[in-house]
């Protein structure tokens, strides 16, 4: 029987249809395409296996966190695992507790029991300066930015820790402070170009239209060069739009700068499109975990979002 | 939004060019004799007016740059005099630092460091108070320096020190025989006070500066950035002590070193220059510390005897004044023509008009400002 070679196309989509690409996900495989007679034969070789998503490391590891306020239990055993590369998302209805989890990683409350890892280090009880220095940066609900602080002056307080200069060289201008000045005013440049806000550099924070501010947030985090970045709902007051690009700015962000991105959101678009696990709070309790697509459609996370 | 490269160096150097200008106003007519005791400025009011811009530099980088409220800076000041004045004395009768220049350098250090400690203990409890408790604690730290100080006789009855306080409740004040600066001190004050400038300018623009701004702005933000806020606070305390001891140093050579001097009231009255010149400003803190020491120095001359207190009335009336001028919405007209972009825009326009190339760059250049 004669056997032509063929071209196709092909593309892979995953179980719920969306489109996959390979190369991303780590997988190298040939397909070849053969005309026998009236049909095709497909000769499918995989060349190099994709990574096992649990055989990458854990970044972040949480046990029992848990946080008392008096009576009020706010979390309660909370666990988490998030590995390297991941984009995880925490979400709940208004007062699960969300918030209350960042601010226990980023060591502005004490955990009342239970312990987190980040890269196999404990970081329990570490003050907000320590984690920061071990690589957990974090954005905020409300903006908190530095409003008297120009665009770039606000990225390059998140670099103070890269450039070590003492009080004297800069009181001074020794060598050592202009040395230090510019390879932070440098990198800050770098990070401001990078997420597109260069040209609003001489601006001050407080100037910024509201997606921009959210986005120099971000930069300003990362220049604190994290492994774990959290972003506390960073879509919150934006329109469809500006969410669509957030989230390429999230994916781009993961990409470029090699972090692991925790987030927490309420805009299920945005949840659904680029995480790929979940953990979905509720009364400060863990109601479900796991792959985002299969948690969403769960009866008791969709009560719990919409009521009985 | 000002982003031409004339303004940024104008803002960079304009903080050293008005010292430099008044002091190039002051000193030919000093040196002319126009200049004197009984004229319209005296140099000793310039002399007053050169460690009031220290102090209330200093006392910004709290308010204004770390946004803590500090109701104790003449206590600082108190101790820098205390013991520079005392110093001076020493090093001058056991005669081991001759020259008056050199004396007056080591009393200003070794006051400032003292006063620098106490800004360090002081910066110990600003860590874990804010706000209107951290005032509390700095108002009752100066009172608690004064009155240590005021109950304090150190008066042996020989070697250097002898005779210097007999009195400590009305202090004591250098003389020449007592190792009181010999020179021309408001040239010296003036040049302490560039030198002060140069120290504290060069911190707030650098690192440092901007977390001790960052810390102002938003503190937790400040925290999970990185910024060790512990650090930034004790250093922005003992730093200003250090400097208003250094104004106290100079103070020493100038007056008469007393508890009633560094009372509360002056505390206020350093915390008004500060607010008049604007929180976090050099500029504002240069031209409003010469500003209200020279108004302050004539209202003196005219309000004798129990009238002296009405000069607080005045205060109150320029700084209600300063507010309505600030935030007045019907001004805004009058604060855009006081803006300092549009103020150099006008300065390039009259460079500008020397040739017809050069003018029409600056007015695409000040067009594109008020866009």
């Amino acid at each position: 029987m004669k056997k032509t070679k063929a071209s196709v196309r092909t593309e892979v989509l995953d179980k719920y249809g969306r489109p996959v690409d390979l190369k991303e996900e780590g997988m190298d495989v040939q397909v070849e395409a053969y005309r026998i007679g009236g049909g095709f034969d497909l000769d499918i070789k995989i060349k190099k296996e994709p990574p096992k998503k649990h055989d990458r490391p854990i970044v972040l590891k949480a046990t029992g966190l848990s946080i008392q306020f008096g009576g009020l239990k706010a979390v309660d055993g909370l666990d988490l695992e998030i590995r390297e590369g991941e984009l995880y998302g925490l979400i709940g209805p208004n007062g699960a507790g969300k918030t209350t989890v960042f601010n226990m990683l980023t060591g502005i409350y004490k955990p009342t029991f239970g312990r987190f890892f980040l890269c196999g280090k404990d970081l329990t009880g570490k003050t907000p300066l320590e984690i920061n220095r071990e690589g957990i940066a974090r954005t905020f609900q409300n903006i908190r930015l530095f409003n008297s602080l120009t665009v770039l002056e606000n990225v390059m307080v998140g670099l103070n820790n890269q450039v070590p200069c003492t009080v004297w060289s800069s009181m001074f201008r020794l060598p050592r402070h202009m040395k230090s000045e510019k390879i932070a005013r440098e990198r800050a440049h770098e990070i401001l170009r990078i997420m597109g806000l260069d040209e609003y550099s001489d601006y001050l924070a407080q100037n910024l239209p509201y997606g921009k501010q959210r986005k120099l947030e971000i930069a300003r985090a990362l220049a604190t060069n994290p492994k774990l970045l959290l972003l506390d709902e960073p879509a919150a007051g934006m329109n469809p739009n500006e969410t669509q690009e957030l989230m390429d700015t999230i994916r781009f962000v993961r990409e470029k700068f090699k972090v692991t991105i925790l987030l927490i959101e309420h805009d299920m678009k945005l949840v659904s499109g680029i995480c790929e696990n979940l953990t979905v709070l509720n009364f400060g309790q863990i109601l479900a975990s796991g792959d985002t697509h299969e948690v969403l459609n769960r009866p008791e996370v969709v009560k719990a979002y919409l009521g009985d | 939004m000002n982003k031409t490269g004339l303004n940024k160096v104008f803002k960079n150097y304009i903080n050293y060019l008005i010292i430099v200008a008044i002091m190039l106003v002051t000193i030919p007519l000093y040196f002319g004799g126009i200049l004197n005791d009984s004229s319209f400025v005296t140099p000793n009011m310039l002399t007053q007016m050169a460690f009031t811009i220290i102090l209330v530099m200093s006392l910004n980088m709290v308010v204004g740059f770390l946004g803590e409220l500090s109701l104790g800076h003449a206590g600082f000041m108190y101790v820098g005099a205390y013991v520079g004045g005392i110093l001076c004395c020493y090093l001058y009768k056991s005669g081991l630092v001759v020259q008056s220049t050199h004396r007056l350098i080591i009393c200003m250090l070794i006051g400032g460091l003292a006063a620098a400690i106490f800004g360090f203990i002081i910066g110990l409890p600003a860590l874990r108070l804010r706000g209107d408790y951290l005032a509390i604690v700095t108002l009752a730290f100066g009172e608690i320096v004064r009155g240590i100080l005021k109950n304090t006789k150190i008066d042996p009855a020989e070697g250097p020190l002898a005779g210097l306080i007999k009195n400590p409740a009305t202090g004591f004040s250098l003389n020449s025989s007592k190792g009181k600066f010999d020179g021309d001190l408001f040239i010296f004050a003036f040049i302490v006070a560039i030198v002060v400038l140069f120290c504290i300018q060069n911190l707030m623009k650098s690192k440092h500066g901007r977390a001790i701004q960052a810390i102002k702005d938003n503190e937790i933000a400040a925290r999970t950035m990185g910024v060790n806020i512990t650090y930034y606070k004790l250093i922005t305390f003992t730093i200003a002590a250090f400097f208003a001891g250094v104004a106290g140093a100079l103070f020493a050579n100038y007056s008469v070193v007393s508890y009633a001097q560094f009372s509360y009231n002056y505390s206020i009255e350093i915390l008004v220059m500060v607010v008049l010149g604007g929180m976090g400003s050099l500029t504002g803190s240069i031209i409003s510390s010469v500003l209200l020491v020279f108004i302050n120095t004539k209202l003196q001359a005219v309000l004798t005897g129990d009238l002296a207190s009405l000069k607080y009335l005045v205060y109150a009336l320029i700084l209600i004044f300063m507010m309505i001028l600030h935030s007045a919405p019907k001004l805004a007209g009058l604060r855009e023509k006081l803006n300092w972009g549009y103020v150099s825009g006008k300065i390039k326009g009259i460079f500008g008009k020397k040739t017809k190339n050069v003018s029409i760059v600056e007015t695409e250049v000040s067009s594109n400002e008020e866009n």
